[in-house]
């Protein structure tokens, strides 16, 4: 078994676990005990890849960025999740927990959102699939967020504000874990990322692997081999991260790159930076790297794009960190976003401001010249214009 | 209750939790968020507790992510984070306590904290101060067996596991053989403060638990909040654990108003 997979106990080397409370010992366990036979079956592979193709639009495109790998002297290819139905790469998630939902029997589905996303992915497969659906969200991330809010409502979800704590995303998750527990039975929690208790981790970075299973096979077509050099991804939670290294965790001459959100800078208390500024400790009942006080509480992170400003991180990534597998590079706002109005010029793409921190890497010279490069672009800007206008003052 | 009384005895449990489950009738276990609603509110809590014939106490640690907790005990956490308290504040302020105190006393509270106070240490700390046991809700039997019991033991430290109306029959059972104390029997499937009284549905899952003769006694939680509310709640269990309607209490009539709230929970 790869060092890089999920051990028997749910772990990723000293990363993972369930740390749940035994009130959602059945739920999770029910899981954990099913998910990995779903996943591999003829039937579910069949629904997901018919969903995926004809639905969300898959294979996203692989670009190779010629304007853009100029600038940078080297091969720089574009991962195109942006082109996703719904923006972002997080569909990919939604569809793969909606099919696994029905075949356990569930009849309700909750999620958690922070920027609207996931909420968003989360309600569209659930008018896809005639499922009620109830998003939590942080009352901050509502205020600031209102064309994802009015999508979800759109789309028929109820949007439930989470009025605990910090209000934000890591609060909406808290309020979704309850919500489970007091509905243990009929009710499936999509979680948005690859964090969580075991086995989401490892099912939602199974689900989002579709993203490296394609660039492999798109790379050999038009480069005649299946690795990049350079693999890069922006890293919150990190789910389009894992589903962007999952084939390449064991080619351990593809390297990887796991851009992180600075915020302000590292060390101006205002950063989302979790390699850098966490320790270990239990998240959303997952042992990971973590921001907290001496004492263990979560601290509240800072970042310009709501995406990346969770306190953890997921296991996986945890793990890549520990093992030095991928060398994660902190990335503020400012260069962020000076990296996604370069994409927007040259290559005339407008990322996310997620996926601007992965593009930043390239102007923090950490590819080498003349490497060949990917960089997965996990979701579009539209949902940031705001935030693209209010920063480089373009009304 | 034999059977209880000799795997008490074997596991060389605190004298005051052995002694404090064999007592006749029914127990009030009252829960309190340390540092809620003052900081230096934990002592004379735990004092008025004992004097109004409370039976345990069990003290919460504030966590800033209380995942198992509803409205009530989280916002009661986070002002007590607020104040100022901390791990190590706690342990200072239960420091002697003992020469007051008699009655059993449990920390309950969540994993993080205590990870990063290093368990070890922590589990030294108890000791030294005179908890008896601990209640660790996002600690799962599993990884504790694993991980981290040689610590606790190493202390004669008590863990008291989790039941639900979900848990399974086989996994109620593993759970009774890695106890040593009590059960804690969570009423219903919901976060705490969340309902109030019981149905038919909760009568149901009491007389199941009743059913199966388990060798360590349970103790109800969630859902308790007066005199009815604990006399259902301990029709079949040894006794029940009141913590949402107690934080209201003090909420509203701060320590003043304990004594008359623990007579009230015993009223026929």
């Amino acid at each position: 078994m790869s060092q890089y997979s999920v051990d028997e106990y749910g772990f990723y080397g000293e990363f993972g676990g369930a740390f749940i409370p035994e009130m959602l010992y059945p739920n999770v366990e029910e899981l954990r005990e099913n998910y990995r036979e779903i996943l591999a079956s003829e039937e579910f592979q069949q629904e997901f890849r018919a969903l995926l193709r004809d639905y969300v639009g898959r294979p996203t495109p692989l670009y190779y960025a010629d304007r853009l790998s100029d600038a940078y002297n080297c091969r720089i290819y574009l991962k195109r999740e942006d082109l996703c139905h719904t923006g972002a790469h997080k569909v990919n998630n939604t569809i793969g927990q909606i099919l696994l939902a029905k075949k356990l029997g569930k009849k309700r589905i909750i999620a958690e959102t922070g920027a609207g996303q996931h909420g968003v992915a989360t309600a569209t497969v659930c008018a896809l699939m005639g499922l009620p659906c109830v998003v939590y969200m942080g009352e901050v991330d509502i205020a600031r967020q209102a064309p994802n809010v009015a999508r979800m409502k759109l789309l028929g979800a109820e949007v439930r504000p989470a009025r605990s704590g910090s209000r934000t995303l890591k609060d909406a998750t808290n309020e979704a874990i309850r919500d489970w527990i007091n509905n243990p039975v009929d009710t499936h929690y999509i979680i948005g990322s690859v964090v969580g208790p075991h086995p989401y981790p490892d099912m939602v970075t199974r689900l989002q692997a579709v993203i490296s299973e394609e660039i492999q096979a798109q790379l050999q077509e038009k480069e005649g081999r299946p690795d990049p050099d350079v693999l890069i991804a922006c890293v919150g939670g990190g789910s389009n991260a894992a589903g962007t290294y999952y084939h390449y965790l064991d080619r351990e001459h593809v390297q990887i790159i796991a851009a992180e959100a600075a915020g302000k800078g590292v060390d101006t208390g205002e950063s989302a930076a979790t390699s850098a500024l966490g320790r270990v400790g239990i998240i959303h009942a997952s042992k990971t790297l973590l921001m907290q006080t001496d004492d263990g509480q979560i601290t509240e992170p800072y970042s310009i794009s709501a995406g990346l400003d969770y306190p953890g991180v997921g296991p996986l990534h945890a793990h890549l960190f520990a093992t030095g597998r991928a060398r994660f590079i902190p990335v503020t706002d400012e260069e962020a976003m000076e990296a996604g109005r370069e994409l927007a010029r040259l290559e005339g793409i407008i990322p996310a401001i997620e996926t601007s921190h992965a593009l930043a890497v390239l102007a923090k010279g950490a590819v080498p010249e003349g490497s060949l490069t990917v960089i997965n672009v996990s979701g579009r800007g539209d949902k940031d214009l705001q935030t693209y206008i209010d920063y480089f003052k373009l009304a | 209750m034999a059977s209880v009384k000799k795997q008490l005895s074997e596991n060389k449990l605190s004298d005051r939790l052995a002694i404090a489950l064999r007592k006749p009738g029914k127990l009030v276990s009252i829960y309190f968020t340390a540092g809620y609603p003052g900081l230096g509110d934990t002592v004379p809590i735990i004092r008025e507790l004992q004097a109004a014939g409370a039976d345990m106490v069990e003290i919460g640690l504030p966590f800033s992510d209380p995942l198992a907790d509803g409205p009530t005990i989280q916002e009661s956490s986070t002002a007590a984070l607020k104040n100022g308290m901390t791990t190590s504040r706690l342990f200072e302020q239960l420091r002697g306590i003992r020469s007051q105190i008699d009655i059993p006393l449990i920390l309950m509270g969540y994993f993080n904290p205590i990870l990063q106070y290093g368990v070890e240490a922590f589990c030294r700390k108890c000791r030294e101060v005179g908890i008896d046991g601990l209640i660790l809700p996002d600690l799962p039997l599993e990884i504790y067996e694993r991980d981290y019991q040689h610590h606790f033991k190493a202390q004669g430290l008590s863990m008291i596991f989790l039941i639900s109306p979900q848990t399974s029959e086989t996994r109620i059972r593993r759970i009774d053989a890695a106890s040593d104390s009590f059960i804690y029997m969570v009423s219903s499937a919901s976060t705490t403060g969340v309902q109030e009284g019981f149905g038919q549905g909760q009568q149901a899952y009491f007389d199941r638990i009743a059913a199966m003769d388990l060798e360590h006694p349970q103790l109800v939680g969630f859902g308790i909040s007066d005199a009815q509310s604990f006399r259902a709640a301990t029709r079949n269990a040894k006794g029940a654990i009141i913590g949402s309607a107690f934080i209201r209490l003090l909420t509203e009539k701060g320590v003043a108003g304990i004594r008359g709230f623990v007579e009230g929970l015993r009223s026929s």
